[in-house]
């Protein structure tokens, strides 16, 4: 039996009368890669935030890292990491002082942080960057480290909402990669993107369309029932459906 | 508590490694406190005077010189006709010109009376009236010691002016205190605004969010070192002050510094309002420069006395911070009044604040949402 570290039941959310979120329904367990995907305004950012806290649901039970998304917002933001599409490290600050900030906003203490900042550089091969400015890095390197950040506080579940925009395709892959070994150390991977050869990486996906959960199962299985090629195809015939 | 310290820590090191924050921090105000004190100064010294003495007698030459020898006027030229005034204006140098009737001297002794011109180049009215004023004031004192006692039958009533609080009506008793109050105004609102929608606009405000810091200790947070900072300033400004104008502070220091923070205070929680009102960083320093700049120099009484302004403008300045810290400010510094004559500004500054802060609470709220 896998653990469920996300659980989605009914979940509404409404902007006046606008529905962004019409009842979803999903659960995502641990330690896997769950893709969220969606067209521009299909709700996803706002589900996004409503599970890392910065969002109230209007209804709905919502349940993050075993704690209540009404109840307990604090729990939960202790439990997760957050990347988002813009880049999240301080540019005047070096390497160090941001993961020492980071790593300080968690309560870690300094010596933990001290010894994730060298695991980090070593994994990395960036210790000659260790007291460089963030604005100095090339972007490819700043988004590995963000994600690095990220994770620095050993989360239950890290969300990355469209975390490889406007990176190369061999960052890419390198930062897929870096998804795969978070994933594998346990911690689960929550992650929305554009890029639909990326969605083919990840265990399971939703697709949402207009506010609701269209599809959800693994790529495979959605190949099969929608009887495509590739999960890009899926997509299409799901968010795009042929009219008349 | 350490998160949160480390978090201040984190905006110090923002403004330290910014170059241009620390010159907008402290370059800023020692300028404008050197250039408003020096500069635009409403004293006059040495200003240019042409004579056209038509009489060219013993009393027109004694008034010359005790016009001259004054200090506040410098000769610029002699005038030998009327047709050389207009050049000597245009020439720049000369602001005033002093024109003896012919027989000045000896219709003064037989008639008892001659007449004196004064002619001011009124295309810099302030300068005029003020040399026309100070001319004037010498003229009569001329007269008087000409007269002597003995001559003066008719009973003389000779006012004796003093200037209470500021005897010699240097300029800069205006001009530091309301330098402080807008340097403090423009600093703190400017500042905590830009860098609050920095971090919006860079997207490491959603982070921040997102972390166990509580909205409330991230905005005490970015606020707290420029809170700091502007209070050093205001040290810097009064001890500039004191050292190159030897302008004294006569009342309580301790007070002026306990209102001086209530109004960075103010100031700040306005800067957190605009930063909630502002998508970007530009916005926001618009809104902090135009909004606040303007209104600060032409409608606080930093310049322009209220009480001559239409009753319109009146009321507009009812609703600007500065107006009141200036008047809390002055009352200290130049009268030495305490608390007892200024606790109704106090209280405005103080309503404004819990004003600001609880309209940024409910803007910051609805953005969550």
């Amino acid at each position: 039996m896998k653990d469920t570290v996300i659980s989605v039941h009914n979940l509404v959310k409404k902007f006046g009368s606008f529905v962004a979120n019409d009842s979803l329904n999903f659960e995502v367990y641990s330690g896997e890669i769950f893709g969220f995907l969606g067209a521009n305004g299909a709700g996803k950012t706002t589900a996004i935030r409503i599970l890392s806290g910065l969002s109230k649901p209007t209804s709905g039970e919502v349940n993050v890292a075993g704690y209540d998304a009404y109840r307990q917002p604090e729990q939960i933001k202790m439990n997760i990491g957050y990347m988002c599409q813009k880049f999240s490290l301080y540019e005047d600050l070096t390497v160090k002082e941001n993961i020492i900030l980071y790593g300080g906003i968690y309560g870690m203490s300094k010596s933990l942080i001290k010894e994730r900042l060298a695991e980090l550089l070593a994994k990395l091969r960036f210790q000659e960057y260790e007291n460089r400015m963030i604005s100095d890095l090339p972007l490819g390197l700043r988004q590995k480290l963000a994600f690095s950040v990220a994770v620095l506080h050993d989360p239950k579940i890290v969300f990355l909402d469209e975390p490889t925009g406007g990176v190369d395709p061999i960052t890419r892959r390198q930062f897929w990669e870096m998804i795969y070994e978070t994933a594998e150390r346990g911690i689960t991977v929550f992650v929305t993107t554009h890029y639909m050869d990326e969605a083919e990486y990840c265990d399971r996906i939703s697709i949402m369309n207009e506010g609701k959960i269209v599809a959800l199962d693994t790529p495979g299985n959605l190949k099969k029932q929608y009887n495509a090629e590739s999960v890009e195809e899926v997509f299409i015939k799901i968010a795009r459906p042929v009219k008349n | 508590m350490k998160r949160f310290l480390g978090f201040v820590k984190k905006e110090f090191l923002h403004i330290f490694r910014d170059y241009r924050t620390l010159f907008i921090l402290f370059g800023i105000p020692t300028a404008e406190i050197l250039i408003f004190g020096f500069a635009i100064s409403m004293d006059i010294k040495d200003a240019g005077i042409a004579v056209l003495d038509l009489s060219k007698d013993e009393v027109t030459q004694k008034l010359t010189n005790k016009i001259i020898s004054s200090g506040f006027f410098k000769k610029t030229e002699d005038l030998l006709y009327y047709n050389d005034i207009d050049k000597a204006f245009k020439k720049g140098k000369t602001k005033a010109v002093i024109i003896f009737e012919k027989d000045f001297g000896k219709n003064l002794f037989s008639e008892g009376k001659s007449s004196l011109s004064i002619i001011a180049d009124g295309s810099e009215p302030n300068t005029a009236t003020l040399i026309t004023n100070y001319t004037t004031a010498i003229v009569n004192d001329f007269t008087r010691e000409l007269s002597g006692p003995a001559l003066n039958k008719s009973v003389l009533i000779k006012p004796e002016v003093r200037m209470f609080y500021n005897p010699n009506l240097k300029s800069y008793f205006m001009f530091v205190p309301g330098v402080i109050t807008m340097i403090l105004i423009l600093i703190c609102a400017l500042m905590t605004s830009v860098t609050i929608t920095r971090e919006k606009e860079f997207g490491t405000m959603e982070v921040l969010l997102v972390s166990p810091l509580k909205p409330v200790q991230i905005i005490l947070g970015k606020v707290m070192p420029y809170f700091i900072l502007s209070f050093v300033n205001v040290l810097v400004i009064l001890g500039l002050s004191w050292l190159v104008f030897g302008l004294p502070v006569k009342g309580s220091i301790v007070l002026l510094l306990a209102e001086s923070m209530l109004y960075i205070l103010m100031s700040l929680t306005l800067g957190i309002l605009i930063s909630t009102v502002s998508k970007n960083m530009q916005q926001a320093i618009f809104i902090s420069l135009i909004g606040l700049m303007l209104p600060t120099i032409l409608l606080s009484g930093f310049i322009f006395p209220i009480e001559n302004m239409p009753k319109v403008y009146d009321y507009v300045s009812m609703i600007m911070p500065p107006r009141y810290f200036i008047t809390i400010i002055k009352n200290i510094m130049i009268k030495g009044t305490g608390l007892m004559y200024i606790w109704k500004e106090t209280l405005v500054l103080i309503a404004m604040t819990l004003f600001f802060t609880g309209l940024s609470v409910r803007k910051f709220k609805i953005r969550l949402e």
